[in-house]
């Protein structure tokens, strides 16, 4: 099961954080930092794998990729293969890259829900669902979709759009 | 140049603002993006929290303005600043029409909330309609926000709407309703029990991807139950033929490869079917070999399949030629020259020399170049492969490798890790004590405070004993040895604690024995170490045992003894120290300076480490005593056991009566309010106390004159939560302060070398009696990791002396220590988990685990009672059994502690009033934040 994506700049700073069991925010901010620190020591063309069972408990791995200025990082339990789990990395930064043409990090920072929309696509509670980038794009387009659809309605005074809705 | 490029996009942003952020929100990510310190990031987002505190206080918000607030929020959440005063506004916006803003809603929702948290009750209706809804990305939002939000309780609520959806029409619903009965199954096994059918039902789903979602249901299901699943196995080998066939539609290839994911779910899932399982493994060898062959090693995702197919096969009974392709994998692997596919090779290596030993031969030089290689990552992983081929021929190589990593590395986490494998083999395959001791010092030198205290014990223990075998002189020079060498790691600074310990009992014990070192060089170091470490008491009182144990050996054998200046300075020092147990000792070094010789050598005879004590357990020799005493009327004996039932039952019949009605909710539609429940409504409007009302409703304890038969009953029934509350908490941290020395001094002495008076008494009887019952469990360890192996290692282990079977608790924590079953939670009950962290953090509880195996009959308690009585008081091994049985004791008879509980009466009442005005207040006190609770009450 995967337990943790992240997504952190160079410097440390979080710019997307979902942890897939609950944790207190302290706790989270913690995960991080020590995620972070980990990470920042590594040094260039080494493996994309750690374990670090000091931060996440018992039989945790944890794999990373670095593009420009961002580290994208899965936590996971012994359930899931590593080199696996380096291409779904993969195919959230080509879902990423296909969602605003040639990502970076500010559309990252700047677009925080649809980023969330994208992940919940490709991990659904811990658990891989979607390795299909088009797939992935489809279902993200159709929500874009009607939510701006929802959105310009939304302008019209209520009593008009009532027959809206899923009732 | 990116600076260029940054502030052009940001234009771009700026202008589009399609991005349904406001000018605010970016200037906000922008100056945190800016932020050159902690603290000024944190300025930022205060006067940011500051600024959302006043918007959502004002009226009539619209909507898209709300939209973003909330999105401020978890943003500034994800910085880790707490939010919680907007969770509310979350949750309501869940419950907009608007798809946007439901969507918006359910993601701040997940994030912020957890499936506990009060508020979810005001979600579980909304998700109830949109599962239900025409539109399927509602109902998809919706499935996304049940696998975060539901808990145990509301899983009834939601479950009948996701089992239909099992049928829906749209395969991505119906895939993440899969997912949401997995996520279900996870948390509560009991509350899907009965819907498992539908799992293996989805298996022949039409959708590959619906198919796909089900193998990880499937996987955890065969992971607890493999023999039920066993018929699935032609039906997996079928699929995953399939598969690689290319029979699914193209859309499924990743990188060339069809549905790479869907073949490493359904690998996983067929090494479990096939452990241990001849036929099985037959009928999915073919397969198998087919994916070897096929599979492209050039891509990540190739890789990724091949070595699913290596752990495959280091899982079930594999061919030979199976075997072949696996090692050809690995060894292309450990020649790549990536440094990931490089662990992958040392990672298999590691599963398939469990059913081949000498595959690892080939790769020698692979791995000793892993063992160089820069990356952390693959050195440990390189290590745990040499952890587990470790033979009795190679294990010097391994260890030496071993510690000089542990030396270099500083994250205390792995070094405890690594310290405890160090020791694990060494005491295993030790080809010589010398080394052994060596070994030894080195670990306790570089990770003494990290590693467990039983590895100490050991150590003494072997020194003690020597290697089993009767010849006496190579003991005495085993012992010299470790004299010496002790002795030359003294001078150095900063040892560890444990470490010391050791120090001074060898000192103390074999210091003088072979007459190469005098009394009086001997005892200055000693003093010098209590010295050198007049923080820590536990040295100190080592120190002192060990040179008594030298003067009384001097003494004993008619020398006499001169006692060095900084040693009779530091006698007095510890006759006054605060310590009791060093108290003790001190009086007990004084006591014995002044006896004759043959008075010595009775309490401390030379060498007698090793002598087993018979401990009377029974204390039959208290029989009489007893006889005596019930005769003249006392109360027989309860057994502690029986006596904190007696205070479970009584704690649970009390919460059974009002707790679990108010906690169970009902998520079914309510019943039309009948007539009948009129006439109460009338008598609350009658009465015109409106504040107390509002909670005698909800809670009914404290209620109006016009219920005062009843109530004079609930306040009773209260008062016992009340008592819980108050009593406990304080027990705890009377026992706690007071036991404190009293522990640590058990801790000293509970090793064989321990104070005049209890010298007689050593604990090794009960070292013994733990024999059998760690030796099955090391073993099966033993062959878990090294197959068949296991056999000749254990035939060494039972060779080479008494040491080995202590050391299967010395890497594991002790399970002796008995846990409480605590009572459920009650709301008022923060005192509760104080209790609880206190118990889990003392250290030394293990050695009383260690003591008495039996600690749970309250007879070990009497007993360091009656060993201990004039250092410590009876509390020595206080656990929180004892403690409960103390609790029911007062509860039962002893009418001055229960004198004091009732006078806690009318407090209790204050309490309940106090919580009711909080509720009024609109906080509702949960067991997340016990403190703001705790303020409010004062």
């Amino acid at each position: 099961m995967i337990k943790a994506v992240m997504m952190m700049n160079t410097q440390g700073k979080p710019r997307l954080a979902k942890f897939y069991d609950f944790l207190p925010v302290e706790k989270q901010q913690e995960l991080i930092r020590g995620v972070f620190s980990v990470l920042s020591s590594r040094p260039e063309n080494v493996s994309n794998f750690l374990e670090i069972d000091s931060l996440f408990g018992p039989d945790s791995r944890l794999v990373y990729k670095h593009y420009a200025t961002l580290y994208f990082v899965l936590v996971f339990d012994g359930s899931e293969n590593e080199l696996a789990m380096l291409d779904l990395i993969q195919v959230l930064v080509e879902t990423l890259d296909k969602c605003f043409s040639n990502v970076c990090e500010l559309d990252i920072v700047f677009n925080y829900s649809k980023m969330h929309t994208v992940l919940d696509e490709i991990v659904f509670g811990g658990q891989v669902l979607e390795t299909r980038s088009d797939e992935i794009m489809k279902a993200v387009e159709e929500i874009s979709k009607l939510e701006a659809a929802s959105n310009s309605i939304s302008l019209v005074p209520k009593s008009v759009s009532g027959w809206r809705g899923g009732r | 140049m990116e600076q260029l490029k940054t502030i052009g996009r940001e234009l771009a942003m700026g202008s589009q603002g399609g991005f349904g952020q406001s000018k605010e929100f970016l200037d906000l990510v922008k100056s945190i993006g800016e932020a050159r310190s902690k603290a000024e990031e944190d300025r930022i987002v205060l006067s940011e929290i500051d600024i959302l505190k006043r918007k959502l206080l004002e009226p009539d918000i619209p909507k898209r303005k709300m939209k973003e607030y909330i999105i401020r929020l978890v943003y500034i959440e994800m910085l880790g600043h707490d939010a919680s005063f907007g969770y509310i506004h979350a949750v309501k916006m869940t419950h907009d029409d608007n798809l946007l803003l439901k969507r918006t809603g359910y993601l701040a929702v997940t994030l912020f909330l957890n499936e506990d948290h009060d508020l979810i009750i005001l979600i579980v209706n909304t998700i109830q309609k949109d599962l239900r809804s025409d539109n399927y990305l509602v109902v998809c939002a919706a499935l996304n926000a049940i696998c975060r939000l539901i808990n145990e309780e509301t899983i009834p609520a939601v479950l009948p709407q996701v089992v239909d959806l099992l049928n829906h029409q749209k395969e991505a619903v119906r895939k993440k309703a899969i997912m949401a009965l997995h996520r279900f199954h996870r948390k509560s096994p009991s509350s899907v029990s009965h819907l498992i059918s539908n799992f293996r039902k989805r298996l022949c789903d039409n959708d590959p991807g619906v198919m796909g979602a089900t193998l990880c249901p499937l996987f955890d299901l065969i992971t607890e139950d493999v023999s039920s699943y066993k018929d699935l196995v032609s039906s997996f080998v079928s699929i995953l033929k399939q598969v690689t066939e290319r029979r699914l539609p193209k859309s499924y290839d990743y990188h060339q490869m069809p549905a790479p994911f869907i073949q490493i779910k359904l690998l996983k899932i067929l090494a479990l079917l096939g452990c241990g399982d001849k036929s099985a493994s037959e009928i999915m060898s073919m397969v198998l070999g087919d994916l070897f062959r096929k599979c492209d090693s050039s891509t990540n995702i190739g890789n990724a399949i091949l070595y699913e197919c290596i752990r495959c096969i280091s899982c079930i009974i594999p061919s030979p030629k199976l075997l072949e392709a696996a090692a050809d994998a690995i060894s292309k692997f450990l020649k790549s020259d990536s440094h990931n596919l490089k662990y992958m090779g040392i990672d298999g290596l590691g599963r398939l020399i469990k059913i081949s030993p000498d595959i690892a031969e080939q790769h020698q030089l692979a791995v000793i170049d892993c063992l160089e290689d820069p990356d952390d990552t693959l050195k440990r992983k390189t290590f745990e492969l040499l952890y587990k081929m470790t033979k009795s021929s190679n294990v010097e190589v391994i260890v030496d490798r071993m510690t000089d990593y542990m030396i270099s590395i500083n994250d205390n986490h792995y070094k405890t890790e690594i310290a405890s494998r160090c020791v694990e083999l060494a005491e295993q395959f030790a080809p010589s004590n010398q080394w052994f001791i060596q070994i030894m010092n080195k670990v306790f030198e570089h990770a003494g405070d990290l590693v467990n205290i039983k590895v100490a014990h050991n150590l003494m223990r072997l020194i003690a004993e020597g290697f089993g075998e009767d010849d006496d002189d190579a003991d005495s020079k085993l012992r010299l040895s470790a004299v010496e060498s002790h002795l030359q790691i003294m001078s150095e600074p900063k040892l560890p604690s444990l470490f010391l310990q050791v120090i001074s009992w060898v000192l103390g014990e074999y210091g003088t024995a072979d007459g190469k070192y005098s009394a009086s060089y001997i005892s200055g170091k000693l003093c010098d170490v209590a010295d050198a470490y007049s923080s820590d008491e536990t040295v100190k009182g080592y120190a002192v045992s060990a040179l008594m144990k030298i003067y009384a050996f001097e003494i004993a054998s008619g020398r006499k003894v001169d006692v060095l200046p900084e040693c009779q300075s530091l006698i007095e020092e510890l006759l006054a120290s605060h310590s009791t147990d060093l108290q003790q000792r001190a009086y007990e070094l004084q006591a014995l300076l002044a006896l004759d010789a043959r008075a010595v050598e009775s309490i401390l005879p030379l060498d007698a480490s090793c002598e087993d004590i018979e401990v009377d357990k029974d204390l039959s020799f208290l029989n009489g005593y007893i006889q005596q005493a019930i005769e003249s009327g006392a109360q027989p004996y309860i057994s502690e056991r029986e006596r904190s039932c007696m205070l479970e039952t009584t704690d649970y019949h009390s919460q059974d009566h009002h707790e679990v009605p108010s906690h169970a909710l009902r998520f079914e539609a309510y019943e039309r309010p009948k007539p009948s429940s009129l006439p109460t409504q009338a008598s609350t409007e009658l009465v015109p106390v409106p504040e107390p009302s509002y909670y005698s409703e909800a809670h009914q304890p404290i209620s109006t004159s016009s219920v005062s038969e009843r109530e004079s009953s609930e306040i009773k029934l209260r008062l016992d939560g009340v008592k819980q509350k108050w009593g406990r908490p304080s027990y705890q941290s009377s026992t706690s302060a007071s036991s404190t020395p009293p522990q640590a001094a058990n801790g000293t002495s509970s090793h064989p070398d321990v104070g005049v008076g209890s010298s007689s008494l050593k604990p090794r009887s009960s070292y013994e009696s733990k024999k059998p019952e760690i030796d099955p469990e090391k073993q099966r360890l033993a062959a878990s990791l090294f197959g068949g192996s296991s056999t000749s290692r254990s035939d060494r282990k039972s060779s080479s002396g008494g040491h080995k079977p202590a050391k299967g608790t010395a890497s594991k924590p002790p399970k002796e220590n008995p846990i409480p079953v605590q009572p459920p939670p009650d709301l008022l009950d923060f005192g509760e988990p104080t209790a609880t962290s206190v118990t889990a953090t003392d250290p030394f509880k293990e050695l009383e685990g260690l003591m008495d195996s039996s600690s749970q009959d309250g007879g070990s308690t009497d007993v360091m009672g009656v060993l201990y009585s004039d250092a410590a008081p009876v509390t020595t091994t206080t656990s929180v059994d004892s403690l409960l049985s103390e609790l029911s004791d007062s509860s039962k008879g002893n009418p001055g502690t229960y004198q004091s509980q009732t006078s806690k009466g009318p407090n209790s009442k204050e309490a309940l009033e106090k919580d009711a005005l909080v509720r009024q207040m609109g906080v509702n006190p949960t067991s997340q934040n016990p403190t703001l609770f705790k303020d409010l009450l004062g």
